[in-house]
């Protein structure tokens, strides 16, 4: 079964555990600013919501990248990037609509979120559930049950 | 693990700020300190008693004021994000250490350095920049009178930069309000003492941070990660940590204490508060009637915590405090236990909006919510008592339970004008101002926090030997014998406290000194922290090892405070407490019996009657 992430900003108490455990999966170092993951605060709403690449299908870095450097992993469906082939370049920066692939100066290549192979890190260190790892053709499932409940 | 370095989850830097020379300088952080003071509150206080003199000035460029993160500042361990303000304070005279969560503890620790140490005083108003190893002190002409918020929106403006952590001070530190905060990422605040106060005198506005260099070094990763998860989960499954703390933040606290019969009322006269109730952690969560919306909108956290204590609220914007003000009109830091209490109960307040109004001002303006409430209670009652009159007040009736008056002196402190100055001085300062001494609800000047230590005996003898003045962050036995943590004891008997209260300073300057949250310690015991911190730290921290360290911090600070010029006659309770009995509750009929704990607790200290540390027990601490 395919999974993808699920976010419920509302649940996000903006500790930044999700940071803290994508940066350590990925560069051995507790380092918010190398995150995948993104908590943002909208102070004078009161909000926290958590943001990260949504692996889309038809990927916008994945096409636009000059030297295929970004491939469908077949397990996770997550689109991944090939450290040793990328060089760079950015356009994936540039032509992702939702801002989810970055460079990483001190590695001049980019990063995005790869699902950490199909054990998302994030989700496991999400106090709060605002981050889980759901049965990807289902992401509606909780709050289709929350309707239901409530309603008639 | 790199071979032959010690391995402390430390960057081992300090940045040195010289003020008067305008020099930002690196060194490196000394690693034998660490080994015996281990980080945060303990490292920092032994830069500052080695480098300052107990007797100076807390307000000349002779005091030095220290920022400092712990090991654990930065990586997951939870509520590990926490950083301390240490300094000599304008307030006590005694040593100030004071602890705040938010974010900029971590930014700091991610730009790679330990500490901050600022010395001297800037010929001009300044504010540090601070970028990873880049240092700058950039001229603040245009900050100074700004408010913490203005401060912080003109900082995130000028560097375009969201992601910029900044802590400031606000009106009410410039004017010299003795009971001034450092404010971090708009709502949190290293708040006791006057740390503020001492930055402003430096003529520092602010401190800006971006860190991205990342924290590691630790000795064994992959067994700190396994006992941060498992440490994680403890707080999960424990009723206060995953429930009541999240769910009503530590007003969880209002009722089950008034019901104790240990909520000050109106400046310690009473122990319990008939409007308790609907300043309660519970009524926060109650529809108010004029907009249907609750006064908390959601819980918070500071980085890496997984409780999750902290309040977002709103205020009615129908209340009288923000009508046409709409730059109130927000979601912000709401009302914790403390501040709910200092505010309300302590002046007979029972109006949430109005404390939420006053609280969003003390962060607004960067002022301690428990001195200011309690300074406004003890006007109030020297008011009351004809000790002071509408002349000294400007106008003001200053009555107990009066919303709007408390509102206004709020303002006018924050501002620094007209009779608000004179609540700048504190309590003690301002019934000495008026003939009335005897009023000022403190201990050796700083005002107390919101438990009766009538109906919690262990706290009187807290409250007298802490060494910052009257503070529940030194030894808060609340947690024994009120909610039974780690185990109940009996909150009106004074048998066994001296060895309670003991233990949980000692335990408590240790949890500081690593970087964590002391409230972490309703669920964790040093079992569950002591792993952590050796897990991340070159050296066995065993249990004995922190404990010991904490003892040692304790002396410490003691040592500082006695060369600064308080003795043992300083570790008394105001009359009231001990000669006035309570009047209702479970407590009704009792006063502190301070004398029968204070000369145990010496002894157990390993002090003189005179409550000075003997040599043999600074020998034996290392000291």
């Amino acid at each position: 079964m395919l999974k993808a992430l699920q976010i419920e900003p509302a649940k996000c108490t903006g500790c930044l555990q999700c940071e803290l455990a994508c940066s350590w999966e990925n560069e051995q170092v507790f380092n918010p600013s190398k995150s995948r993951i993104k908590v943002f605060t909208f102070h004078d709403e009161g909000r926290f919501v958590p943001y990260t690449c949504t692996q889309c299908t038809e990927a916008w870095c994945m096409q636009t990248c000059p030297v295929d450097a970004i491939v469908i992993n077949e397990t996770t469906g997550a689109k991944e990037v090939i450290e040793e082939v990328c060089v760079g370049c950015k356009v994936c920066t540039i032509a992702c609509p939702f801002g989810t692939i970055n460079y990483n100066s001190s590695s001049g290549k980019v990063i995005k979120c790869d699902l950490c192979g199909g054990e998302p890190e994030c989700a496991k260190a999400c106090p709060t559930d605002a981050i889980t790892y759901v049965d990807a053709d289902h992401t509606g499932l909780a709050r289709m049950r929350a309707h239901a409940a409530g309603g008639d | 693990m790199r071979q032959g370095v010690i391995e402390m989850a430390w960057t081992k830097k300090i940045l040195r700020i010289n003020l008067t020379e305008g020099t930002c300088q690196a060194e490196p952080l000394n690693m034998e300190w660490a080994g015996q003071y281990l980080g945060q509150r303990g490292l920092a206080t032994k830069y500052l008693v080695e480098e300052v003199d107990p007797k100076c000035n807390p307000l000349g460029p002779e005091n030095k004021l220290i920022m400092t993160t712990g090991p654990l500042t930065g990586t997951p361990a939870s509520t590990a994000g926490r950083y301390s303000v240490v300094t000599k304070s304008p307030l006590t005279g005694a040593l100030a250490c004071s602890n705040s969560g938010g974010f900029i503890g971590n930014e700091i620790k991610n730009a790679g350095w330990d500490m901050i140490i600022f010395e001297g005083r800037s010929p001009i108003p300044v504010y540090l920049y601070l970028e990873n190893e880049h240092a700058e002190l950039v001229p603040a002409e245009d900050l100074w009178g700004k408010s913490v918020w203005e401060t912080d929106e003109l900082l995130h403006a000028r560097y375009q930069d969201p992601l910029l952590r900044v802590a400031c001070v606000g009106k009410s530190a410039e004017e010299g309000c003795l009971f001034a905060c450092i404010v971090n990422d708009m709502h949190r605040a290293a708040g006791r003492s006057g740390v503020g106060t001492v930055m402003a005198s430096k003529n520092l506005k602010a401190v800006a941070v971006r860190g991205t260099l990342g924290v590691g070094n630790l000795k064994d990763p992959r067994r700190f990660m396994q006992v941060v998860a498992e440490a994680k989960k403890v707080l999960a499954d424990n009723p206060v940590t995953g429930q009541g703390l999240p769910t009503y933040g530590t007003q969880v606290l209002m009722n089950v204490i008034n019901e104790s019969g240990a909520l000050p009322t109106r400046n310690m006269r009473e122990v319990q508060f008939e409007g308790a109730e609907q300043v309660s952690g519970e009524a926060m969560h109650e529809p108010r009637k004029s907009d249907g919306r609750p006064n908390l909108t959601t819980n918070t956290a500071c980085f890496g915590c997984t409780i999750a204590c902290g309040r977002i609220s709103t205020i009615d914007q129908n209340h009288f405090s923000v009508v046409n003000k709409p730059e109130y009109w927000i979601n912000s830091g709401g009302v914790e236990y403390e501040a709910a209490w200092a505010l309300g109960p302590d002046t007979g307040t029972a109006d949430l909006d109005a404390l939420t109004y006053c609280n969003f001002v003390c962060n607004e303006q960067g002022m301690d919510p428990i001195t200011l409430g309690s300074t406004i209670a003890a006007a109030m009652e020297l008011y009351q008592e004809g000790a002071i009159t509408k002349e000294d007040t400007g106008g003001l009736e200053l009555k107990f339970g009066d919303a709007e008056v408390l509102c206004k002196l709020v303002d006018l402190t924050g501002r620094g004008e007209g009779f608000g100055r004179d609540i700048g001085l504190g309590s003690q300062r301002l019934c000495e101002k008026y003939g009335r001494p005897e009023l000022s609800m403190t201990v050796k000047k700083q005002e107390f926090p919101a438990y009766d230590p009538r109906g919690i005996q262990g706290m009187g003898l807290a409250y007298a030997t802490s060494n910052r003045g009257a503070c529940h962050l030194r030894g808060y036995t609340v947690a024994s014998e009120i909610m039974g943590i780690p185990e109940k004891t009996d909150p009106l008997v004074t048998e066994g406290k001296a060895a309670l209260v003991k233990a949980f300073q000692d335990a408590t300057a240790a949890v500081d000194s690593a970087g964590i949250c002391v409230f972490s310690t309703f669920a964790w015991t040093m079992e569950d922290i002591a792993p952590q911190v050796d897990a991340a730290c070159e050296g066995d921290w065993s249990v004995e090892k922190m404990l010991e360290t904490g003892e040692r911090i304790w002396n410490m600070e003691r040592k500082f405070n006695l060369e600064a010029g308080l003795t043992g006659a300083d570790d008394t309770l105001p009359k009231r407490l001990l000669k006035e009995a309570a009047k209702t509750g479970p407590a009704k009929g009792m006063v502190v019996k301070l004398d029968e704990m204070l000369p145990e607790y010496y002894e157990l200290r390993g002090w003189t009657a005179d409550g000075v540390p003997t040599e043999e027990t600074l020998s034996r601490l290392g000291l």
